[in-house]
């Protein structure tokens, strides 16, 4: 039966043997349809058996998570052909432990290496520049203070040999000392200030800066430089300024005070800095060629070390027997798939190379299985629309199916628009003919990929409301006129020279007594009175639907009670259920279908005229409040003989229902249980109660109780059942009411759909097609853009969404609430493709 | 009634086929009573809207209330002419 209940399931347990065990359970992720039970459930995660194992795989995954990274710092393009590799055997696992660790030791030294050079570069080119900058500071330096510093035979940092008084005895036998150091641009004014202050101002500063940025070899940031030099005088300050430099982390340099020292420096330091970047280019490369390697086989390696670890995770949740020799696994299992895990077993085994084959045992169980809803691409976007309220209980009807036509087809009802219909069809079509591509592409971004996962949906809806938007005759808010309207002007030219408006009568020429064959006539989008025909129509129709919608719902719930074999729920549930429904909702609906055919403004007699058409809404109020209807004189009290009769017992057969489904299901259970006490006594009844299996028997009689697995009898408390009921009760009977108004929000959004639509039309595109001129042209072309942009944008998204959310509710409330129950849970088997795809996306973030 | 038997018979027999007779051509298959009740569905919910639109536009208690000068156009532009005094 596929999509129209779950799938039957079956608790298995599964006898491996301790050598086999790993492939076979390969084999089944890659098979994806058991669902596996913690044996281990107060096991700490530190004590299962293959923890080791575990932590082997998070280590690996450690280090391709390193790999990953360094390749794309280097913006190489990782290779994802979409094969899906096996799981690598056991011993296999041990070749790529060895080989990841080979790439990462390497890799981590190349990474060194490259540092260690950078640093070395970065000083070799700070002091080419220092050399470059300082020459400028002492030709300055020549022409002020000639003899004292073109000795060459000195020492940068040293004083004269006669010492600080000598100095200052000899006045002009000053020897000044420098430092020369680079430092960063940011720092300098602090620097410079700090000097200023230690020093007393006996110091004095030069900088220059470095124009291009130099690469920080820890961080690989272009910081700005400068070059500094500072002269001064004496021990006491040198000491001072080389703290000071300290302090402010600036790097000095060695720097010779002679011009011919210091262009040997600067030549020797510009062939080192060559050296060292053929060095420095050939580490890049090495560490390239390296990546580029790893590159080609990283996501084949992710794969396969993930499929390892979630091997072991699900080794770790089995049960190890006494004998130590076969491994124990209790698992969910669709019937239907039995075969197919057998052979994937038997698959494990071979490949193994072990002799024993694993056993697959069926168990009885009283417990709740999952549920399961085989779906393909089309079907799964709806069935998540109805897994969102609630996953369905084990074996219930499933609403996925129905809902694949109800869903767009409310929604087209409420967007019912030909133009907008075409937009949204053909943006969903595109995505579902290029669905290979696209998805493939694995696009990151959230609402992206809601858009395609509906994509399904969205065609669905966009069709449906192509046929809405032409029954309703509105594209764009013009109408279309293909068949010739059915209404004419019979005014003369001197009665519409004189009025300024006129309506036309249904009872004259004007009406040409059969309606437009495809929707709604043309002439209604010209009309100025064209919202109360609308309203009036768009009423009916959403009731109408409504009570349909429900009503389908509420013999879905017989569905599942024949299913389920619970008589006592037809006779007391659906009966006065549908009794209800049907004789107040479907009679109001029937009522109106009576004044369409029978009321008309074409006729003699006024009985039948426009002036005494009831109103179905008062009409209805009238019945249920017993109240008789009092219509004006001329016209008669009712639409059709007997009608105050008939009323009358509708509705007090309705009421009587109500108690019925009140009482009548707790009192009859009551009476069934006194009736087993004595049996039960005697001995045990056929325990029969086991769950989701629709082929168990039962007792001829009417005394069954409901196959909630009763371990004992009397579980439930019958001051329970009854309050359950009671509650019950009360949400089918003032929830058939609110409910059925409810629908008319069918009505109203696509009112303001269409009400919209004309203002964005009368208010933005017609002043660019009022324009005359070639200017008109122009501004019809900026204004067409505007106008398009607006219609996507608040049109098609926004009351699409609105539309999409009511629409949901719709179903999730008023038709679920009819059968569905929603409390299961649903099944996840154990499958790669899942946590593969998991992984994928948990890696992006 | 203001009903024209044609548009009728015509849109019946399209949505019923649609609903009544493509079911029966699903071949079969793991998909065919999923498209059977789709088709059906479909076939359904498109008739009873064609339906509903059209009667109530079958006996129409009030007329369109147009301008002179859309009844003017009309007149003009949907082939009848004034009848002039």
């Amino acid at each position: 039966m596929s999509l129209f209940r779950s799938e039957d399931m079956a608790l298995c347990q599964l006898f491996l043997q301790s050598e086999a065990a790993y492939s076979c359970v390969s084999e089944l992720g890659e098979l994806g349809l058991l669902q596996f039970r913690d044996l281990n459930p107060d096991v700490n995660a530190f004590q299962r058996k293959f923890v080791n194992e575990v932590r082997r795989c998070d280590e690996m995954e450690r280090k391709l998570r390193y790999l990953e990274k360094e390749i794309r710092k280097d913006g190489i393009p990782m290779l994802d052909t979409g094969e899906n590799p096996e799981a690598p055997q056991p011993r296999e696992m041990i070749d790529l432990e060895a080989t990841f660790e080979k790439l990462e030791n390497e890799l981590r030294e190349v990474n060194q290496n490259a540092e260690a050079l950078k640093r070395n570069y970065l000083e070799l080119t700070e002091l080419k520049h220092i050399l470059r900058k300082t020459q400028v500071f002492f030709d300055e330096a020549e022409f002020g203070l000639p003899p004292q510093m073109a000795d060459p035979s000195s020492q940068d940092e040293q004083v004269t040999l006669l010492g600080e008084e000598g100095l200052r005895a000899g006045g002009q036998a000053l020897k000044l000392g420098f430092v020369a150091g680079v430092i960063l641009r940011e720092r300098i004014p602090p620097f410079e200030r700090m000097l200023w202050r230690a020093c007393r101002g006996n110091v004095f500063l030069r900088q220059a800066e470095i124009e291009t940025p130099l690469e920080d070899p820890a961080t690989s940031d272009q910081v700005h430089k400068s070059v500094f030099i500072i002269f001064y005088q004496g021990d006491q300050l040198k000491s001072r300024v080389k703290k000071i430099c300290e302090g402010f982390r600036a790097t000095l340099y060695p720097c010779p005070e002679a011009p011919s020292d210091r262009r040997e420096m600067a030549m020797g330091v510009m062939t080192r800095i060559e050296d060292l970047n053929t060095v420095l280019n050939q580490t890049q490369d090495h560490r390239h060629r390296v990546l580029a390697a790893a590159a080609k086989n990283i996501t084949n390696w992710f794969i396969k070390v993930r499929k390892i670890k979630a091997i072991y995770h699900t080794l770790n949740l089995f049960n190890l027997d006494v004998t130590q020799k076969c491994l124990i696994a209790e698992c969910w299992v669709p019937t239907e798939d039995l075969e197919q895990i057998q052979l994937a077993l038997r698959r494990g085994t071979e490949r193994s190379g072990s002799s024993v084959p694993p056993i697959l045992n069926r168990m009885d169980t009283l417990e709740n299985p999952p549920t399961y809803n085989k779906t393909n691409k089309f079907t799964s976007g709806f069935q998540h629309l109805v897994d969102a309220y609630g996953v369905a209980s084990y074996r219930e009807a499933n609403p996925a199916p129905y809902t694949i036509i109800t869903f767009p087809f409310l929604f087209a009802v409420m967007f019912g628009d030909l133009g907008h219909g075409i937009l949204m069809a053909s943006f969903a079509a595109y995505l579902v003919i290029k669905e290979r591509t696209l998805g493939a592409k694995k696009i990151q971004s959230d609402v992206w990929n809601i858009f395609f996962g509906g994509r399904y949906i969205i065609l669905l809806m966009g069709l449906f409301s192509m046929y809405t938007g032409m029954m309703y005759n509105d594209v764009f808010s013009k109408s279309l006129n293909i068949f010739g309207s059915n209404w004419r002007n019979n005014y003369d030219e001197s009665t519409l020279m004189d009025s300024k408006a006129l309506q036309l009568d249904p009872n004259s020429t004007a009406y040409f007594k059969y309606p437009y064959p495809f929707g709604l006539d043309p002439i209604w989008q010209v009309a100025e009175n064209k919202i109360i025909f609308l309203n009036s129509y768009k009423m009916k129709i959403s009731i109408i639907f409504g009570v349909f919608h429900m009503l389908f719902g509420v013999l879905l719930s017989l569905w599942n009670h024949v299913y389920f074999r619970d008589r006592l729920a037809i006779m007391c549930e659906f009966i006065p259920q549908i009794i209800f429904m049907c004789f107040l909702f479907l009679y109001m609906v029937l009522l109106m279908f009576i004044k369409w055919v029978n009321y008309s403004a074409d006729t003699t007699d006024v009985k039948a005229g426009p002036y005494c058409a009831p109103s179905i809404l008062i009409t209805f109020i009238n019945m249920v409040l017993f109240k008789s209807s009092k219509n004006p004189d001329v016209c008669d009290d009712w639409m059709y003989a007997g009608q105050g009769f008939l009323q009358k017992l509708l509705v007090v057969i309705a009421l009587l229902c109500v108690p019925v489904m009140l009482f009548a299901k707790p009192i009859m259970i009551m009476r069934a249980r006194k009736q087993h006490q004595p049996l039960m006594n005697a001995g045990h009844t056929n325990n029969a109660a086991e769950n989701g299996d629709a082929g168990y028997q039962l007792d001829d009689s009417m005394q069954q109780v409901q196959p909630v697995p009763a371990h004992q009898d009397e579980e439930e408390d019958i001051t329970e059942i009854f309050i359950h009921q009671g509650i019950h009760t009360i949400e089918y009977v003032l929830g058939s009411v609110s409910h059925t108004a409810s629908y008319l929000r069918l009505w109203a959004l696509s009112l303001a759909h269409a009400q919209l639509s004309e203002v964005l039309w009368n208010m933005v595109l017609r002043n660019g097609l009022t324009w005359t001129d070639w200017t008109g042209g122009i501004v019809l072309w900026a204004i067409f853009a505007f106008w398009a942009m607006l219609t996507v944008s608040i049109l098609v998204l926004m009351e699409g969404l609105s539309a999409f959310l009511h629409t949901l509710r719709l179903h999730w409330v008023e038709f679920q609430s009819k059968f569905y129950h929603g409390l299961g849970y649903s099944f996840t088997p154990f499958s790669f493709k899942t946590i593969l795809d998991q992984a994928a996306t948990n890696a992006e973030e | 009634m203001g009903a024209s038997i044609f548009p009728i018979f015509f849109f019946t027999m399209v949505w019923g086929g649609v609903g009544i007779a493509l079911p029966r051509m699903v071949p079969n298959g793991p998909q065919q009573r999923l498209m059977q009740v789709v088709l059906m569905i479909t076939g359904a919910c498109c008739w009873l809207f064609w339906l509903c639109c059209y009667m109530a536009q079958m006996n129409p208690l009030i007329g369109p209330r147009l301008s002179n000068r859309t009844l003017l156009l009309i007149a003009q532009q949907w082939g009848n002419p004034l009848e002039r005094f």
